[in-house]
């Protein structure tokens, strides 16, 4: 991997010498961001929340020196990204860029939107979402060259969260329609939030629970593996809203019958259905993996501990579970990733959480609506992607020590 | 056992068929789940047809995003695509992270109601897991293998035709396999869109609170899901047996 990369950037240079090398990847990019500033309306500016908008290009979203600022930062940026190749610097003007673009489209709404009009909407448009692909592009493109370790990457994340969360709090977005889709709903939007992570954590929680020992046992028995691995599997490729339906019935009957599942909470519409299809979902990759972990400790090291005097016991939770460790750990972030995305359908079946506002915004072809939906689903789905990726990576490193 | 396997999908097969096409027929196993006279087997359309059009949306999908995905990976994987290898990588890890039901809602107000977002989300989702495995499978190529194909004089188009691409087959098909049963369940919620298919069976169960129907909508794409999955993994396994591999060697999980 290594010495094929060394070995192309090696004749890319001697065969590029005379011109200042161009970075294909990085001029790719600066076209995108060329044809986004260019060719593309920053903004939509509708005036009610369903009328049809009309496009803003940056020139005309904000006032003449600000835009013409921001547009300089813009080109400087596609020129860094075509001809300098220093990760970190890249990095850098993405980041500065994405610090230019982002408050700027929150102005640009203030700006915009006439005095005192509540109905007004503006909402960012094909450039900005190009603009905004681009940066993100590059700066994913220097992170991977700079192969971060677990810290950095962790701390990359509470960085851009921070950042994140200052632009909400100093109110810089609040003209935005996403915003105000937000003030319309600040409860309700909270209380899904909770809702949604409740129902990917807490099936998370109880597919570990009954996950590991059904691993492990199928680690020892290999009948019994091969039955709940096939069984899981086709589990899994039951589509997600049915899987949600079917629980209904027998939930629904459940409630009906026993007054102290209804006093639970338990019925069959709602959060239960949805909680146990999940949970149902998650196993697999759970199961899986604690199987291979265990499957992949090497028989040396188990014939070691078995001749140190450590018990059938002893040598599980002592030899064998801290060496498959990593490998489990693989498993739930899968299972993690997948139950945040996919908690999303159970407001289909009136489970709640997030996806409460895709479904409501897809009927009400409000986008924005949408994405208040969305965008949160997507960024709690990529954090916990990293967040896990980086403890992978601390509980390799732990297990290679003391290998 | 394996005959045993065989007949087991050649009996799903054929259930599967004869309720898609005669439907009726099974409306006994049906009645006690519905209640107050609701009709037992979905009568808003031809689950035939929906199955067919499910299908060909996926079929389509898939299709489109092997294609791309695996010229994709062979570009970055020589040397003048090189450079957009650490993006391509970092970006098949971040794009998993999306949910297709975001995708498919983003989707929508661009290109309006119907067929279109599904064939949108569908296709940017089986990408990944094409992608994926076309990196895995040209990197899992000996560079003893390449240096012999090289020492017979091959060049390096021969050399990728002739040598890299059907080595790395088996686990190109199993990325394919893993898009197309994702793509099978993503286009169920497809129908919430009103995309024509199978999902369109379930979300009219939901609605009107008819189990029957969920369970329908649900059983088919289910069957459809595990019968591909069979079938598709009995042509990597002969794939594999051509070149001399162990069966099974491509595995499914996404990491």
């Amino acid at each position: 991997m290594n010495t094929i990369s060394s070995r192309t950037t090696a004749s890319g240079m001697t065969s590029l010498r005379s011109i200042p090398s161009l970075d294909r990847l990085g001029s790719v990019l600066a076209l995108l961001i060329g044809v986004a500033l260019l060719a593309a309306p920053f903004i939509t500016y509708r005036a009610n929340r369903i009328v049809a908008g009309e496009g803003r290009m940056l020139a005309d979203a904000l006032p003449s020196k600000p835009a013409v600022a921001v547009i300089a930062v813009v080109l400087a940026i596609a020129f860094c990204a075509a001809f300098v190749r220093k990760p970190l610097v890249r990095l850098g003007a993405a980041a500065l860029g994405l610090a230019a673009i982002l408050p700027a489209a929150g102005w640009s709404a203030s700006f915009v939107t006439p005095d005192g009009n509540a109905f007004a909407r503006v909402s960012p448009s094909t450039g900005f979402w190009l603009l905004a692909l681009a940066f993100a592009l590059l700066a994913a493109d220097a992170l991977a060259r700079l192969r971060l370790g677990p810290w950095a990457r962790l701390l990359a994340l509470a960085v851009a969260a921070g950042a994140v969360a200052l632009l909400l709090a100093s109110g810089a977005w609040d003209d935005l329609s996403l915003l105000k889709e937000y003030a319309n709903r600040a409860d309700s939007f909270w209380r899904e939030a909770r809702r949604h992570l409740w129902l990917a954590l807490g099936s998370m929680a109880a597919a570990c629970l009954v996950g590991l020992p059904l691993g492990i046992l199928g680690h020892r028995i290999r009948a019994m593996r091969i039955a709940v691995l096939q069984g899981l599997t086709i589990v899994q490729t039951i589509p997600s809203i049915a899987l949600f339906g079917i629980l209904i019935a027998p939930l629904g009957f459940l409630a009906a019958q026993v007054p102290l599942a209804a006093a639970l909470g338990i019925h069959g519409i709602g959060a239960a259905p949805a909680f146990i299809a999940l949970f149902l979902y998650s196993l697999l990759p759970v199961v899986a993996n604690t199987v291979t972990g265990l499957d992949q400790v090497p028989a040396a090291v188990i014939d070691a501990a078995r001749g140190m005097g450590l018990s059938r016991r002893q040598r599980l939770v002592q030899v064998e579970l801290p060496l498959a460790f990593p490998v489990i750990l693989a498993g739930i972030r899968i299972a993690l990733v997948q139950n945040l995305g996919l908690a999303t359908i159970a407001a289909l079946i009136g489970g709640g959480g997030f996806g409460t506002f895709v479904f409501q915004g897809i009927g009400q072809t409000a986008i924005d609506l949408v994405l208040l939906g969305a965008i949160p689903t997507v960024a709690l789905s990529f954090a916990a992607a990293i967040v896990l990726d980086a403890i992978i990576d601390l509980t390799q490193r732990g297990a290679h020590d003391r290998h | 056992m394996r005959a045993q396997a065989v007949l087991l999908r050649a009996a799903a097969l054929l259930l599967l068929v004869a309720f898609v096409a005669r439907p009726q027929l099974f409306a006994f196993a049906f009645e006690p789940l519905t209640a107050n006279n609701a009709s037992a087997i979905y009568d808003q359309g031809s689950l035939l047809a929906l199955t067919l059009s499910h299908l060909r949306t996926v079929f389509l999908a898939t299709l489109a995003s092997s294609v791309l995905a695996v010229t994709l990976g062979v570009f970055v994987t020589r040397p003048f695509g090189q450079e957009f290898l650490p993006l391509s990588r970092s970006l098949v890890n971040i794009g998993q992270t999306f949910p297709p039901v975001a995708v498919l809602a983003i989707a929508v107000p661009l290109v309006g109601f119907g067929e279109k977002p599904t064939f949108i989300a569908l296709f940017l989702y089986g990408l990944l897991p094409i992608f994926e495995n076309t990196l895995t499978g040209l990197a899992d190529v000996e560079p003893q293998t390449l240096e012999a194909a090289k020492g017979m004089g091959m060049n390096a188009r021969q050399r990728l035709i002739q040598v890299e691409l059907p080595l790395a087959l088996p686990v190109i098909l199993a990325g394919i396999r893993l898009s197309v049963i994702i793509s099978l369940g993503t286009a169920t919620i497809g129908s919430t869109v009103a995309a024509k298919g199978l999902g369109e069976v379930i979300i009219a169960g939901l609605q009107s609170n008819n189990v029957a129907f969920i369970l329908q909508g649900g059983l088919v794409v289910a069957l459809l899901a595990v019968l591909i999955h069979g079938g598709l993994a009995a042509v990597e396994r002969a794939v594999a047996r051509r070149l001399g591999r162990p069966a099974g060697a491509a595995t499914s999980q996404p990491s």
